[in-house]
């Protein structure tokens, strides 16, 4: 009682303070009007950054507009662009390099960064030195990154080379990884696996952390081997934490541009030519806004389903 | 007192900030791409800011990003540049889009005529629709794709004797594709000086368009064509002739054949890189980039020497060069044409060349002592009056990508065949004239 009583004077003693035209104003304001006018700022950047150009690329997608010819008459073409790139066998190729690169890069990332956070949570003599070496490659920015591997790459004088030839006795400058067409896939799923399985250490590390010792504990009284505490306490206390990693590296390497466009520019051929880099080309170099634009569309919405209906599946094994 | 002080120092403050607003209102911006001869012109145009008292910036950008960043410019109806000096195929679009200032009227007005410069230059960066006396820009950079050679190895007598009893003939500059791809594979893999070298260093390039300037090198050597009527669209037979297609193997076999490995993606700074490291016998550039090399203190001088692209069935060479145009956008049009009309007089063109640019002006390349200013000036003489150039239509840069995609996809990843690629390089084409309504 005292507090309520206490706040409703504080709510006269600011609305004494509130000037009299201002007050008149807010007077006649509902908690959700005065709601609205907080949040209006945020809603129009929104639609002005977000939502306008997402229907403006929905419009341009049915024309056959071209950025570099504004003079040009805009024509509705109906779903014309959508028919052509859904009968391009060259989309179809650069999607299946789009999904080669990402099943390689999530598979060993996932397998690579638990292994590594298994380790680093035994928390031997150390760890914390070893952690900061690990996590080092995600702070680099990509480009360098993919400029320093051009150069370990590099068939002649490249580090990684002569290390596949230290190891296995093949002749170094015998093989290409960023010129082969059989290696050059592989090339950049190494590159982006060792960049980024840090980044999935340290979530798993964080999933490992969180599980409370009394649960091994518990575990051990009951005489569980080991092997049955990973499998039955570890993986699925830790698979919720795994399943987001997987969420954010698949929709980044969906979308991932500047570190292979460094490596291998898409080549040799189209072999690395993701679909990222294939809807630059289309945008911005060849300018052809209208099928790009049809391109990025149908991107989007198989991104937007396949996160949708990831995160239901990452919600269900939260709740079990 | 103070405030008389006060007073000196405002107006002598007021009076420079005028000046210096004045001297800032009259600055030009010159684009073009970042490489040798660009700092040539900058040397040359402090002549300009002397006569005139207009000064000059530049906006220089690798030859790798060149396009993208100057044509987004130009769409953009960006201010930045007040001159271009613009890759040839961009003439159709420049014109077309109202990006260039079309130059008739100034041209006849100043006395500047089209006849002093290189027939094929004017033809090349000048006119638009081609061959009309329709003038956006003024021949600025003559240049053609041009090889050269350590000459130093080639005239080793060890060596001269070897190739001669392989191949029954001199070992000098190949005067067909096939004689410099003997020559490629007689270096491949062979130790001279303690070191193991290579053949050539061919233009691989992916992201740009680079695999299509040195392929199409060899194209035009083997006869080919865009259309079998100019103006048409008629590729089919053309694009795919058998001579178009024997061609494009060619490059693929020299590709694998006689180059270092590691060059899959390679371009003007790889050339020079694999050259100038002595990695290899053989390189193909554009000749802007030769009176550097020559310079070099390794392998230029007497080490180095010069070849235009040997004919197979035909003498050509794939054009470079660029010419110089106005931009509509631009607010200091007038000074931009000043220093257009300071740039064609014949003087200055002379200078151009004697600093490393490459004059189109008929007045430096017909004088009697041309030929021999420079080792490699016969050649470049020689590759003008062959020269040949990609399409210059406004979707040349749809056109270009595609015809990088095809040959790297046939030349470096090894998919398909040569004809098959150049069929598809067909079904693209088609479908941008038709995108275009040109078809």
């Amino acid at each position: 009682m005292a507090i309520t009583s206490s706040i409703d004077r504080l709510a006269d003693r600011a609305a004494g303070a509130t000037p009299p035209q201002m007050r008149h104003t807010v007077r006649g304001l509902s908690d959700r009007g005065i709601a609205w006018l907080f949040i209006a700022p945020t809603i129009v950047l929104l639609l002005a950054i977000n939502i306008f150009p997402l229907l403006w690329t929905l419009y341009l997608s049915f024309t056959n507009f071209k950025a570099n010819r504004i003079g040009r008459e805009i024509k509705w073409i109906g779903t014309r662009n959508y028919e052509r790139i859904l009968a391009d066998a060259d989309i179809w190729e650069t999607l299946q390099v789009t999904a080669h690169f990402l099943f390689w890069t999530i598979a060993l990332q996932v397998l690579i960064g638990f292994t590594l956070a298994w380790l680093i949570n035994r928390q031997f003599k150390g760890h914390s030195f070893w952690t900061t070496v690990i996590v080092l490659p995600m702070m680099l920015s990509p480009a360098v990154v993919g400029n320093f591997w051009t150069f370990l790459y590099q068939p002649q004088i490249g580090l990684f080379n002569y290390a596949v030839s230290f190891f296995t006795g093949i002749d170094p400058s015998s093989f290409q990884m960023i010129g082969s067409v059989n290696l050059a896939p592989w090339s950049i799923v190494i590159v982006d696996t060792w960049m980024w399985t840090p980044f999935v250490m340290l979530i798993c590390l964080a999933g490992l952390r969180s599980i409370p010792d009394y649960i091994y504990e518990a575990a051990e009284v009951d005489r569980a081997t080991p092997w049955r505490q990973f499998w039955t306490i570890t993986v699925p206390m830790v698979m919720p934490f795994l399943m987001l990693a997987v969420l954010f590296r698949g929709i980044e390497n969906f979308k991932m541009f500047d570190l292979v466009v460094e490596l291998t520019s898409g080549g040799p051929g189209s072999v690395t030519e993701l679909a990222s880099i294939n809807l630059k080309r289309e945008a911005f170099e060849k300018w052809r806004t209208g099928y790009s634009s049809a391109f990025a569309i149908i991107l989007f919405v198989t991104v937007f389903g396949a996160a949708n209906i990831y995160v239901k599946a990452l919600n269900r094994v939260k709740q079990r | 007192m103070k405030k008389t002080i006060l007073a000196g120092a405002l107006a002598v403050a007021g009076t420079m900030g005028l000046m210096a607003q004045n001297a800032k209102a009259q600055d030009i911006t010159l684009c073009w791409a970042a490489w040798d001869p660009a700092n040539a012109l900058v040397e040359l145009s402090k002549d300009f800011t002397t006569e005139t008292g207009i000064g000059m910036k530049f906006e220089f950008v690798p030859w790798p990003n060149f396009a993208d960043r100057m044509l987004n410019e130009l769409n953009s109806g960006g201010k930045l540049c007040d001159i271009m000096i613009g890759d040839s195929q961009w003439i159709g679009g420049g014109a077309e889009n109202g990006h260039y200032v079309k130059l008739n009227a100034f041209f006849d007005k100043e006395g500047i005529s089209m006849d002093d410069f290189a027939p094929a230059t004017v033809y090349a960066y000048s006119t638009w629709p081609k061959g009309t006396p329709n003038y956006y820009a003024l021949p600025a950079m003559g240049d053609a794709n041009g090889w050269f050679y350590r000459k130093d190895w080639f005239s080793k007598p060890e060596l001269q004797a070897e190739f001669k009893k392989k191949y029954g003939r001199d070992l000098g500059e190949p005067k067909t594709q096939k004689e410099l791809m003997d020559i490629g594979r007689f270096f491949q893999g062979r130790e001279i000086d303690g070191k193991k070298r290579y053949g050539v260093n061919i233009f691989t390039e992916r992201g740009s368009e680079g695999i299509t300037m040195g392929a199409t090198g060899a194209m035009y050597a083997w006869g080919f064509k865009y259309e079998n009527t100019p103006g048409k669209y008629d590729m089919e037979g053309a694009v795919n002739s058998p001579a178009a297609v024997e061609a494009l193997e060619f490059y693929k076999e020299l590709y694998e054949c006689c180059t270092a490995p590691g060059y899959t993606d390679s371009y003007m700074q790889e050339s020079l890189d694999s050259f100038k490291s002595g990695q290899v016998a053989m390189a193909m550039n554009w000749f802007a980039f030769f009176p550097g090399l020559y310079k070099d203190e390794n392998v230029g001088g007497d080490n180095i020497g010069f070849f235009v692209n040997p004919a197979q069935n035909v003498a050509a060479s794939t054009l470079g060069g660029q010419g110089m145009s106005v931009i509509s956008y631009s607010d200091k049009q007038d000074e931009a044409l000043a220093y257009i009309k300071w740039f064609a007089q014949p003087d200055v063109q002379a200078k151009w060349w004697s600093l490393g640019g490459y004059s189109a002006s008929n007045s430096v390349l017909n004088s009697p002592t041309f030929k021999d200013s420079q080792p490699f000036a016969a050649d470049f003489l020689e590759a003008l009056a062959g020269v040949q150039d990609f399409w210059q239509e406004p979707a040349y840069a749809e056109l270009l990508l595609a015809m990088q995609k095809r040959l790297h996809d046939y030349v470096v990843a090894d998919k398909g065949t040569a004809k098959e690629a150049l069929d598809k390089l067909i079904v693209d084409w088609t479908e941008t004239f038709e995108d275009e309504g040109k078809l």
